[in-house]
């Protein structure tokens, strides 16, 4: 026993880690040298978290906390002692000191009145470039296109910005460019998998180079802004998004030849000019305009050859057997087929409906799609063509009907790409009631409940007819009672035995006398359960101590599982039967 | 202020100011005043000279009714204002002049301004000067022009610095030139020529994917949205007027969902989602804010969880079934005990009576009634005796109950009272007595004393000595030992080591396992020292069996544990089995059978298998094989004592009820 006493805390795990405050302590130390004038404290934490947010550093929960805490269990955020250093050694830091100086400067000109200064200085306003961080954090490029759900959400709702206050006016224009350059890639590439209606927005999924891609766009209202949402983290968070999926654009469109920044086709963009070339003043601004109409097709630097895509040869990986090969094609097909769904049609959307929405479904899916000429720039027929075939209106009544298209209601287009099938229009006639709306990404496993509507749409895809109503309400009935048979089974024996021993305790003090016994019809099946149940039952008694946890913990899941399942269906049930109920006393009314 | 008094304390002086230097410096002096309305009061006062007080703030006279004082002293009076709006509507309707009726502050009358007033005001509003006759526009005389006069309005000569160059903007544009050389000013910075965007991925390189890309947890993408969050749901997931009242009153943190399913006709009824920012906003928290860890997602099937045991089925026999009750005692049962050929059935109750019973027939032979609570009962194991030992109070009595063979109960009856004193009476702490009378009739052989109260009773495997508990804190006489056939008995213990709970003899080797609370020392009786001391690692010790075989004992605690020691491999239990949910009041073994019994308060019986292999290297294996139910829990209180058949696998057990079970 010799050498230094070891103290604790001082080695090991603990040396890998840094809390947050320790975390603001080293910027101190970094930052202090050029610390003059502004609060020191919030310049460090202002500029600490632009460097996590641009870096993508994210705090870790040590794996033993309490060794990292130094033997205190306080709650306490912890960063990678590397991470950190890896954020003082980005050149960035020096360009966001330059910036701070210039602000300082200028506003010292600004109190000398020095307008020239003023003016020098502004034209030499230091600037930076996020480039090199997107590349460094997204090495290839399908780790950019995987990371880039949260981009497009934030940049779909910046683009809904009003532009006053809230951030700069060049910020919302920036991501509205890019929104529309993403929508319209997705309709050049037709990627477009699912839309989903939700009480909070309009729900995309798209699938880009086998990713798939989720994002949500806000209905089209104005925003009101919440005073306790920090606009200084969205904006940054929104510089950063707006560089990625600037980079992650230019790169789809050179995939599919598209010239970028995008420019209309040729043929569209004469037509559209001759139409309503007056309404517009600014050349720039009408352009952007026609391009997030999203109405023409894009122009390309090489031109489309019209043949299909050709047919592909199909290796079979190892391990892989003929079926799953088999599915796969399957599976391809269908969403070539999916691709082509609304190919053919020729739809004109009413004023009242969500426009945008509907145009960039529509055309994702092959559909032609115009509107009202003083809607918006970029229609292409009017609502008198007699070859239109859906007109999609979101109102009880429209005055003037042509015959030969159908009225329906915007739900229908939503549901047919979910469905991928055209769905009968009759359910989605004006005035009519609509069939719910599900959710598209909501895949039942074994023991879910689904919604009645989910298994029509199912046997739809299969392509059988709509049975009756009954039937199906039947057989989830059954299903039902199976559910409860266990149940019953249990309190049945508890009743058994109880009226045995009831009946035993009867015989004894009333006559000694034997009665012949009725011979027991004895239930093979139900014996050998029994038996079984109560082998496991034993079997569970002698788990260990973990295990047992574990366990109760997983079948206390499952429980709760089925009967939340079990709730949901006994609600469905109990509305449709006083729906039923409420449909007899009208007929009776009726008679 | 002194100047503008003096110079309104004429007003008439005013229209007399005629250059324009003078003009622009009443206009100053206007634009000083308060307001244009004084000026205006002032000039219209050439006519009324009642204002006595002066260019004082008007205020200070608010609330009385005079203003100032005429040369008599006398107050001069306000004019009288009693109108009303109304008045002041009509008045403005009705009177053509109102628009150039003004009031005086000075003295609060009502002033018609005359139409070169008014002209006036016009004018100093548009910018005009004051008087209509004055040129703007007169032409102007040069003083100082290019033209060298002959005669100069100066002739004062030139400053140096008038022709040599500033040393100050020498200075600035030194500084600028030393700036621009040092390349701190740019005169413009060169424009970028690299796009905005462009093939950021053009070159990708395998090598830039570094060790923290590899150690980077991606975060999560959102939660996609079920069918509750649809505009217009299956009506099973909206929620019933309970459920909301609830979502409601829950702490935002804790709701399964964050928002309220709704349902809506059409999607032009669909509002904005107020929250929606805030999701965003809380989304980018948690990317920048949130810890992240990788945690491995237990993907268990549960059913491989569940041991895999040999069934039941296979080791049989053992006691499934309840096939007889012994009825009869009035109050729980304490303790039952079987006598060694399997016939007969002893129980003692808290109803003052031993009853005894045959087994097969459940019918009770006799009643035998004593002086107390029955604690403990034991048959001895000696098949050649036919004697029962009974302890109740401070007594232990041993019966012979006359059952069975004669010629083995007269030999008992002789085996006692063939006995002789000693010659030398040792002290002894426990009185033998013989039983006389009506006692002996029933039965009653010997009668023990005991200082204490008496909790349990074993025999030695040979049928001669009989251990005695009797719990007491704070005495190292809790156990004793009596040898029957010399009606000797001795205590083993001189140290009180805590709380005994239960004794028992090994069944082949001269050993003594004593339980204390929480511990079970294990005595050598021959060297009369310790030779073990087992942990039993639970609360509170209720009773201990030991294996036929002499090396494994079971241990049953009122924490509901079971503790099979083996006491080959360890001091600490083997398992530790938490098969009941209350406490266990009673353990057995069974003589031949691998099986063991316990039972519990929560009033079940569990019979388990518990093969105990001769191969030392060969763990026990222990196997619950039945659970049996019997008995109605009394007073929180279920099973009390189990016990074996000596040669069949049938357990019997007495419960709280009054009852005794036969479970074959």
């Amino acid at each position: 026993m010799g050498g230094l006493q070891k103290k604790k805390y001082e080695s090991g795990s603990v040396t890998n880690y840094v809390s947050r405050n320790k975390q603001n302590k080293a910027f101190h130390l970094f930052e202090i040298t050029d610390v003059y004038t502004v609060s020191i404290c919030e310049l460090i934490h202002a500029s600490h978290r632009r460097l996590c947010i641009l870096k993508g550093i994210y705090p870790h929960e040590p794996k033993h906390k309490k060794k990292v805490n130094k033997g205190s269990t306080a709650p306490r955020t912890f960063y990678l002692l590397k991470d950190i250093r890896f954020l003082l050694h980005e050149p960035i830091v020096g360009k966001f000191r330059e910036y701070k100086i210039f602000v300082r400067k200028l506003r010292k000109a600004y109190g000398k009145a020095e307008w020239s200064g003023v003016q020098r200085m502004k034209e030499n306003k230091p600037a930076y470039k996020l480039d090199h961080i997107i590349k460094e954090r997204y090495p290839t490029f399908i780790d950019a296109v995987r990371d880039v759900d949260d981009a497009l959400s934030m940049s779909f709702l910046f683009s809904t910005f009003a532009r006053t206050g809230k951030c700069h006016v060049q910020t919302i224009q920036l991501c509205r460019r890019l929104s529309v350059e993403w929508m319209n890639y997705i309709i050049a590439s037709r990627s477009l998998r699912k839309v989903f209606l939700s009480i909070k927005g309009i729900y995309y999924q798209a699938e880009v180079l086998g990713q798939t891609i989720t994002w949500i766009i806000p209905y089209q209202f104005a925003h009101d802004h919440p005073t306790d949402v920090d606009y200084r983290v969205m904006a940054t968070f929104t510089e950063l998004y707006t560089t990625l999926l600037g980079f992650v654009n230019f790169r789809l469109y050179q995939t599919l030849n598209l010239v970028y920044p995008p420019k209309l086709d040729g043929q569209g963009e004469f037509s559209l000019k001759s139409e309503c070339e007056e309404d517009y003043a600014l050349e720039s601004e009408s352009y952007s305009e026609k391009l997030s109409a999203l109405s023409a097709s894009l122009a390309r630097t090489v031109p489309l050859v019209e043949d299909e895509e050709a047919e592909l040869d199909l290796f079979p990986a190892e391990g892989e057997d003929l079926e799953k090969m088999e599915a796969r094609e399957k599976i391809e097909l269908e969403q070539n087929e999916q691709k082509k769904l609304f190919e053919g049609l020729k739809l004109f959307l009413n004023r009242e409906v969500p426009r945008e929405s509907l145009a960039f479904v529509i055309r994702c899916f092959g559909g032609q799609v115009s509107w009202d000429k003083s809607l918006c720039i970029g229609s292409t027929y009017d609502e008198t063509d007699e070859t239109i075939t859906h007109h999609i209106v979101d109102r009880p009544t429209i005055d003037k009907q042509y015959i030969n298209r159908y009225y329906i209601q915007p739900q229908w287009v939503y549901d047919c790409v979910n469905g991928k099938i055209l769905l009968p229009v009759e359910e989605y006639f004006l005035g009519v009631t609509l069939p719910p709306h599900l959710s598209p990404f909501v895949e039942e496993s074994e023991g879910d409940y689904v919604p009645p509507e989910k298994l029509k749409l199912q046997a739809l895809q299969r392509g059988e007819k709509p049975q009756a109503e009954d039937d199906e309400e039947e057989e989830e009935e059954e299903e039902e009672d199976d559910d409860d048979e266990d149940d019953q089974s249990e309190d049945e024996d508890e009743a058994n035995l109880a009226e045995m021993e009831e009946k035993r305790a009867q015989g004894k003090s009333l006559s000694v006398k034997v009665t012949p016994g009725k011979v027991k019809p004895e239930n093979r099946m139900r014996a050998e359960q029994e038996e079984k149940a109560e082998e496991k039952r034993l079997a569970i008694m002698m788990m260990k101590k973990k295990e047992k946890y574990l366990y109760d913990k997983i079948m206390f899941g499952k429980k709760r599982h089925v009967r939340e399942a079990n709730k949901l269906a006994a609600k469905r049930k109990a509305h449709d039967d006083s729906n039923k109920a409420d449909k007899k006393k009208k007929k009776k009314k009726k008679c | 202020s002194q100047t503008k008094k003096s110079l309104f304390s004429d007003p008439r002086s005013v229209w007399f100011i005629s250059s324009p230097s003078c003009v622009m410096f009443l206009w100053h002096t206007v634009k000083w005043a308060d307001s244009l309305l004084i000026f205006i009061t002032f000039s219209v006062r050439s006519q009324d000279i009642r204002n006595t007080v002066g260019n004082i703030p008007m205020e200070w006279y608010k609330d009385y009714p005079h203003i100032g004082y005429d040369l008599e002293g006398k107050k001069i009076f306000k004019p009288i204002r009693n109108k009303d709006e109304l008045d002041e509507f009509l008045d403005k309707m009705e009177n053509p002049d109102y628009w150039r009726t003004v009031q005086d502050k000075m003295t609060g009358a009502d002033i018609r301004l005359s139409d070169e007033q008014v002209d006036l005001v016009h004018r100093l509003q548009q910018g005009k000067f004051g008087d209509v006759n004055f040129n703007e526009y007169e032409p102007a005389i040069d003083f100082f022009s290019n033209e060298v006069m002959i005669h100069p309005v100066t002739n004062r000569p030139q400053d140096k610095r008038s022709f040599i160059p500033s040393l100050i903007e020498k200075e600035k544009v030194g500084k600028l030139v030393h700036a621009i050389k040092m390349g701190w000013i740019k005169p413009h910075r060169p424009k970028e020529t690299t796009p905005q965007y462009y093939d950021l991925w053009a070159k990708e390189d395998p090598n830039s994917i570094l060790g923290r890309h590899k150690m980077h947890i991606p975060a999560p993408k959102m939660k996609l949205p079920g069918h509750e969050e649809s505009y217009n749901p299956p009506p099973e997931y909206l929620m019933s007027e309970e459920e909301r009242l609830a979502w409601e009153q829950q702490d935002p943190e804790y709701r399964k969902l964050s928002f309220l399913p709704q349902k809506f006709a059409c999607l032009r009824a669909v509002p904005a989602y107020s929250r929606f920012i805030h999701e965003r906003f809380e989304r980018c928290l948690d990317l920048y804010l949130c810890p992240r860890q990788r945690k491995m997602r237990v993907n268990v099937n549960p059913e491989d969880l569940i041991p895999k045991l040999p069934k039941p089925k296979d080791l049989q026999p053992f006691p499934t079934t309840q096939s007889l009750v012994y009825r009869g005692h009035s109050s729980l049962v304490r303790s039952i005990s079987i006598s060694p050929s399997g016939q007969w059935l002893v129980s003692g109750s808290d109803d003052c009576t031993v009853r005894f019973w045959e087994v097969s027939t459940a019918r009770c032979l006799k009643t035998v009634e004593v002086g107390g609570a029955v604690k403990g009962v034991a048959w001895n194991p000696n098949p050649s005796i036919c004697l029962v030992a009974v302890s109740y109070d401070d007594t232990v009595v041993l019966l012979n109950p006359g059952l069975g063979d004669r010629l083995v109960c007269t030999a008992t009856d002789q085996l006692i009272s063939s006995y002789e004193e000693p010659e030398e009476v040792k002290d002894q702490p426990v009185q033998w007595a013989v039983a006389e009378g009506e006692g002996h009739e029933q039965g009653h052989r010997l009668i023990l004393k005991h200082p204490k109260a008496v909790r349990q009773v074993t025999w030695h495997g040979k049928g001669d000595y009989l251990a005695c508990v009797m719990p007491d804190n704070g005495n190292s006489l809790q156990v004793v030992i009596h040898q029957v056939s010399k009606r000797r008995t001795q205590n083993p213990f001189r140290k009180n080591k805590g709380l005994v709970q239960c004794v028992s003899f090994h069944p082949i080797r001269p050993y003594f396992f004593v339980a204390t609370q929480r511990y079970v020392r294990v005595y050598n009786l021959i060297k009369q020292e310790l030779t073990k001391k087992l942990m039993a690692n639970c609360k509170w010790i209720s009773s201990m069996a030991i294996h036929p075989g002499g090396d494994n004992v079971i241990c049953g605690s009122y924490d509901c544990r079971l503790a099979w020691f083996d006491l080959d491999l360890s001091t600490k239990p083997y398992k530790v089995l938490r098969h009941h949910k209350k406490a266990l009041r009673s353990v057995a073994y069974h003589r031949h059978y691998p099986l063991f019994a316990s039972g519990s308060d929560d009033g079940n019986v569990i019979v388990c298998h518990g093969m105990v292999y001769n191969d030392l290297l060969q763990n026990p294996l222990i196997v619950p094989v039945k659970v049996l139910k019997g008995h109605t829990i009394t007073h929180d209180l279920g099973v009390l004592d189990v016990t074996f058949h000596p040669t069949q696998p049938w357990v019997f057990s007495s419960g709280a009820d009054g009852t005794v079970c036969l479970f074959t």
